[in-house]
C-alpha cells in the first residue's frame, strides 16, 4: 500500500505545468487585484493598508448601485428577448435538405464579427445623418437619436446585442432539436399531442441542457459587455448606458483610482459567479431530484 | 376496435426505385392478433406506418371497419403504437405519461384518473405511479408506451413495431405473456411486427410473412410450418429451415437425384423452375434403400442432432432424435405427404403418400 502511495504522489508532477499556467494566467493577476483592493497608494510605489475600506466605499456608493442596476436590467432584457427568440428561430429552421446549411451559415455570420466592429457597424447604422437605421427612422418622421435620447440609446444597444448573439442561442437549441429521435414525434402524434404539448413535453426537456449553456453564456457575456456600448454610446447619454464594465474602466484608467477599482472588480467577479451558480442550480434542480430520488439513468 | 382492410395497397418511396411494398389485398379481422414477420428491409415497418397513418401510401386504400382512412392523419385514426425504442415523456411521472393521451383529447379529470389506475394495475405499475418515467428500466418504459394505448377506449388497433428489441432476454418472455393476456382480456386488434419467428409464432393467431415487400403467406403457425406457400417461408420458419432441392417435374412426378416422387400438383410441367421442399423433421435416415447422403457436419443441439450433408452438391439437413444412432454411410428418404412442390418459389402441390 505504502509503495502505491509514493508512486501516486509522483503524478502531481504531471499536474505541475497546468498549475503553473493557471497560476500565471489567473491566480497571480487576481491576487494583484486583491492586493490593490486592500491598500491605498499616493504614487512612488508607496502603499498603505486600508482593510475593507474600498469595499465598503464601493458597496455603499450610489454610482455602483446605479451601474449594477443598469447592468442587471440589460442582462435581464437580453435573456428575455434572445432565449425565446432563439428557440423560436431554431424551431422554425428546416431539419433536412439544402436549407439547413444555408440557415446555419446565415446564423453563424454575426458570430464571426469582432466586437468592436459590431459596435462600429451599429454606431454608423444608427446615425441620423448617414446611418440606414437612423436616417430611415428620421425620414419616417420618428424622432430617433441614440446619442441624446435615453430610450433610443438602450434600444440600439439591445437591438445590436440581439442581432449579434441570438444566433448563438439558435445554434445551440438547433443542435439539441435535431438530436431528438423521430419516434418521439410519431408517438406524440399517436397520443394526439398539440403543437404546444410537443414543445413542452418533448422538445423543451430534450434541449434543456444546451439551453442551460445558452443562458449561462448569454448571461455572462451580456453582464460583462464592454466593447460594443463603449463604441456606440460611450456610456451615454449622460451615464444611462454606463454598465459596470464601463464604469470600472473609467474608475481604473480614467481616474486612476486603483484601490476602489480593484475592490469593484472583485465584487463584480463575485456577482457573476453567484448569479451563474443561481442559474445553474435552478436549471439543474430537476436532474438532482431525479438522482437523489433513487432512479437509474436510462 | 375495428377490422382492417388493405385494398390494392402499395407503396414506393420517391427516393428509391421500385416498390417498397408490393400491391396487396388484405383483410384482417376485428380483435385478431396478427404478426408481421419478415427479415429486415422486407417492408413490414412501412406497412405498419401506413396503417398508423405516419406514412401515406402511394397507391391503394386503407379501411377501418369499411371506413376509408387512407387520407386521415394519425391523430384522426385512433391508433395506438408501441415503437422499437421505448418512448416516454421524460419530465412526467408514470401516471402522467398514461394520462397524456387522454388529456390531449380533453377527457375529464375523474375519468382520466379511473382509466389510468386501471391501466397501472393491468401493467403491474401501480407502485411506481408517481415516479419519474425516465428512471424506469427499458421493459417498464415499454409497458408505459403500451399503457398509453390501453387507457384509450377509442383505439381501433394497437400496433407493435419490434417492441422487444431492447428488452433483456429473460424479460421478453414475461412481457410477451403479459401482452398475450391483455389481448385475451380486451380483444384489441393487435398487429405485431417482428423479425423473430418465436415472437411471431407465440404471439399471433395469424402470422403474415413478408418477403421483399410482398406478403408471401398468411396462416396459423401450424400452417406456416406444415405447408409453406413460398420457399422463403419454408426457409425462414423452423430451425433449421426447410430443405429446398432443385428438381424436374413431368406433370406427375418430381425428379430429384434420379428418384421419382409422385406429386399432386396444379401446374403445367416444364417451363418453370421447380423445387422440392422437405423439412429436416421429415427427413428419415436409413442404412439402405434411400438416397446416399454425404455428411459434412453434425450439430448436437440437445434434444436432437442436426445432420448436415449434401446430395449431388445440394445441401440438406435432417433432424435425428438424441440417442438414435446415425448410420456410418447414411441414406435418406422423405416422408411423402410432407413434401411440397414449388414452381418459381410458390407452392403448387404436395407429395402423395
Amino acid at each position: 500500500m505504502s509503495n502505491l502511495k509514493v508512486q501516486n504522489n509522483k503524478a502531481w508532477f504531471m499536474v505541475l505545468p497546468v498549475l503553473i499556467l493557471v497560476a500565471i494566467s489567473a491566480i497571480i493577476p487576481l491576487m494583484t487585484v486583491v492586493n490593490y483592493s486592500v491598500q491605498d497608494s499616493f504614487g512612488n510605489n508607496e502603499f498603505f493598508w486600508v482593510g475593507t475600506e474600498w469595499f465598503q466605499e464601493v458597496l455603499g456608493s450610489e454610482r455602483f448601485h446605479n451601474a449594477l442596476i443598469r447592468t442587471l436590467s440589460f442582462s435581464g432584457l437580453i435573456l428575455a428577448i434572445e432565449i425565446p427568440l432563439g428557440i423560436l428561430i431554431a424551431l422554425a429552421m428546416p431539419k433536412r435538405g439544402w436549407g439547413v446549411s444555408v440557415c446555419l451559415v446565415l446564423m453563424a455570420l454575426p458570430l464571426l464579427i469582432p466586437w468592436n466592429v459590431v459596435g462600429t457597424i451599429w454606431q454608423v447604422f444608427g446615425r441620423v445623418d448617414i446611418g440606414l437605421l437612423g436616417h430611415g427612422l428620421a425620414s419616417l418622421g420618428i424622432d430617433y437619436n441614440y446619442t441624446q435620447n435615453n430610450f433610443d440609446a438602450w434600444m440600439t444597444l439591445i437591438l445590436m446585442d440581439v442581432w449579434h448573439w441570438t444566433s448563438l442561442v439558435v445554434l445551440l437549441c438547433y443542435s439539441g432539436l435535431v438530436s431528438i429521435p423521430e419516434v418521439y414525434y410519431q408517438a406524440a402524434r399517436i397520443d394526439g399531442a398539440s403543437r404546444w404539448a410537443v414543445f413542452r413535453y418533448i422538445q423543451l426537456p430534450k434541449i434543456k441542457r444546451v439551453l442551460l449553456i445558452a443562458v449561462l453564456l448569454r448571461f455572462m457575456d451580456s453582464f460583462m459587455i464592454y466593447t460594443e456600448p463603449f463604441v456606440v454610446t460611450g456610456g451615454g447619454p449622460g451615464n444611462v448606458t454606463t454598465f459596470l464594465s464601463i464604469d470600472l474602466v473609467q474608475m481604473a484608467v480614467g481616474q486612476f483610482d486603483l484601490g476602489p477599482a480593484a475592490a469593484m472588480s472583485l465584487i463584480y467577479f463575485l456577482i457573476i459567479l453567484l448569479l451563474c451558480w443561481v442559474f445553474y442550480t435552478i436549471m439543474t434542480s430537476y436532474d438532482r431530484d431525479e438522482q437523489s430520488g433513487g432512479g437509474g439513468k436510462s | 376496435m375495428a377490422s382492417i382492410q388493405l385494398q390494392s395497397l402499395a407503396h414506393r418511396y420517391p427516393s428509391a426505385p421500385g416498390y417498397a411494398l408490393q400491391p396487396m389485398q388484405q383483410t384482417w379481422s376485428d380483435g385478431g392478433a396478427y404478426a408481421l414477420l419478415g427479415p429486415s428491409g422486407c417492408g413490414k415497418t412501412t406497412l405498419l406506418n401506413i396503417i398508423s397513418g405516419l406514412l401515406t401510401p402511394s397507391e391503394g386504400r386503407v379501411l377501418f371497419d369499411d371506413v376509408d382512412v387512407t387520407e386521415l392523419s394519425t391523430e384522426q385514426r385512433n391508433i395506438a403504437q408501441v415503437f422499437q425504442f421505448p418512448v416516454v415523456y421524460d419530465t412526467m411521472t408514470v401516471a402522467e405519461n398514461l394520462a397524456f393521451p387522454l388529456r390531449n383529447r380533453g377527457i375529464n379529470k375523474s375519468e382520466i384518473e379511473k382509466r389510468v389506475n386501471e391501466a397501472l394495475q393491468m401493467l403491474n405499475l401501480s407502485h411506481r405511479a408517481n415516479e419519474r418515467a425516465r428512471s424506469l428500466s427499458a421493459d417498464d418504459k415499454q409497458k408505459i408506451s403500451l399503457g398509453r394505448g390501453l387507457v384509450r377506449t377509442d383505439v381501433e388497433a394497437i400496433l407493435f413495431d419490434e417492441p422487444l428489441t431492447v428488452i433483456d432476454p429473460h424479460l421478453k418472455w414475461q412481457l410477451r405473456t403479459e401482452l398475450k393476456k391483455i389481448h385475451q382480456r380486451f380483444q384489441h386488434t393487435m398487429i405485431y411486427v417482428t423479425h423473430d419467428q418465436t415472437e411471431a409464432l407465440t404471439f399471433a393467431d395469424q402470422v403474415i410473412v413478408m418477403y421483399e415487400g410482398a406478403v408471401v403467406q398468411i396462416g396459423s403457425p401450424e400452417q406456416l410450418f406444415q405447408t409453406p406457400q413460398h420457399t422463403f417461408v419454408g426457409k425462414f420458419i423452423g430451425s433449421p429451415g426447410m430443405n429446398i432441392l432443385p428438381c424436374a417435374f413431368d406433370g406427375e412426378n418430381a425428379l430429384f437425384a434420379a428418384r421419382q416422387f409422385p406429386m399432386q400438383a396444379a401446374t403445367e410441367p416444364g417451363g418453370d423452375r421447380f423445387e422440392l421442399g422437405i423439412r429436416p423433421e421429415h427427413v428419415r435416415l436409413c442404412e439402405s434403400g434411400g438416397i446416399p447422403l454425404a455428411v459434412t457436419a453434425l450439430e448436437d443441439v440437445g434434444r436432437h442432432v442436426v445432420v448436415r450433408g449434401e446430395i449431388e452438391g445440394v445441401a440438406l439437413s435432417a433432424l435425428v432424435k438424441d440417442g438414435v444412432a446415425i448410420p456410418a454411410n447414411p441414406q435418406v428418404s422423405f416422408e411423402a405427404r410432407h413434401i411440397s412442390l414449388y414452381a418459381d418459389d410458390y407452392r403448387v402441390g404436395g407429395g402423395i403418400a
